[in-house]
């Protein structure tokens, strides 16, 4: 039988995972925003503790949690590079002024396509309603949009 | 990696107003040495001299719930009032205690140890009668010795009935330092 391993106080928890968390956080999201998020990881933690039935795994946990944090931040801001290459499965609307800076170099068939995509959240058929075309043409426009933005980041 | 103070101070604060500790604790100076503060919800629920931190966080969390945590925050009030008995400036505590864990003749004992008065003296065998069992000075001994909270709850106040100090579980140097403070003694 596997020997029990009591769940330490949550100082001891605390001590040991602190710096394998910041080291992620920042790794994700940079020093600044890492910050509010190694706060945010390890409230969390706290809220998530009394259902801990072992200590066994604590810095697994502690790094899940981390990451689950950042990709929250992440998913927030939409601000990064990385984002872009993820536009296909965004599942709200971007914050316009921040598409317009992103499609702005986009040839403007391309560009509508992508706004009225991610901007608005429109289906293709709705797009393809709205700029005289067919729903795929409306979805040629649009992928062919965000593979012109996933190049010119990547360059 | 090192994680900044300021960042860690941080999520102590906010783990506390949170409301997210089960037990919050803080190591604080004070003429007997550094002592350990904790307090839950309910109270101050220790003070230890000559602390382990990492053991007693052990035992907090045996007693109190797994989420304890050094947060000077909650202490706060607990470390004034203690600052200002020990300048002279207080005779009473103003604070909750939590006796949870503690059991029924002990809490009992407890509660009527903490009606000793500043600067008086008791014994053994008046807190046994006190607490409903005057046979049991040598229980109260015992409940004396593991006194969870000692200062807030004075047991350096109780003395046999001969009058000798007896014992101290903080030693009997702070016993003594204890009573010539609130003038029960005469300093040596």
């Amino acid at each position: 039988m596997m020997e029990a391993v009591r769940v330490p106080p949550f100082e001891r928890f605390y001590e040991e995972q602190r710096g394998p968390v910041l080291a992620q956080l920042r790794g994700m999201l940079g020093r600044d925003a890492a910050e509010d998020a190694f706060q945010e990881t390890f409230l969390r933690a706290l809220r998530a503790y009394p259902t801990l039935r072992h200590g066994r795994h604590l810095r697994a946990w502690a790094l899940q949690i981390a990451r689950n944090v950042a990709i929250d931040a992440l998913r927030r801001t939409r601000i990064t590079s990385a984002d872009v290459p993820d536009l296909e499965s965004v599942d709200e609307p971007l914050p316009y002024e921040e598409l317009r800076r992103l499609t702005d170099s986009l040839p403007q068939k391309e560009r509508a396509a992508v706004f009225l995509r991610y901007g608005y959240d429109l289906s293709y058929e709705e797009i393809g309603n709205a700029l005289g075309q067919s729903p795929e043409a409306a979805r040629q426009a649009a992928s062919s949009g965000v593979r012109r933005l996933r190049r010119k980041e990547l360059s | 990696m090192t994680v900044p103070a300021t960042l860690d101070r941080r999520f102590r604060d906010a783990a506390a107003a949170a409301g997210l500790l089960d037990v919050a604790y803080e190591l604080h100076d004070s003429p007997v040495g550094t002592l350990f503060v904790a307090v839950t919800d309910h109270g101050v629920c220790e003070i230890h001299y000559d602390a382990d931190p990492a053991a007693e966080a052990d035992r907090l969390a045996r007693h109190f719930g797994a989420r304890v945590l050094r947060s000077p925050r909650p202490t706060d009030d607990a470390r004034r009032q203690l600052d200002e008995y020990f300048a002279g400036t207080r005779q009473d505590f103003e604070l909750e205690v939590d006796l949870r864990p503690a059991r029924e003749f002990g809490r009992a004992v407890l509660e009527q140890l903490a009606r000793v008065p500043y600067g008086e003296l008791t014994t053994y065998g008046t807190l046994a009668e006190r607490a409903g069992k005057p046979r049991a000075a040598r229980a109260v001994g015992t409940i004396m010795n593991r006194n969870p909270i000692p200062i807030v709850l004075p047991c350096h106040r109780v003395v046999g009935s001969s009058g000798s100090l007896v014992g101290y579980a903080g030693g009997l140097d702070r016993k003594r330092l204890l009573l010539e403070l609130e003038g029960a003694l005469q300093p040596n």
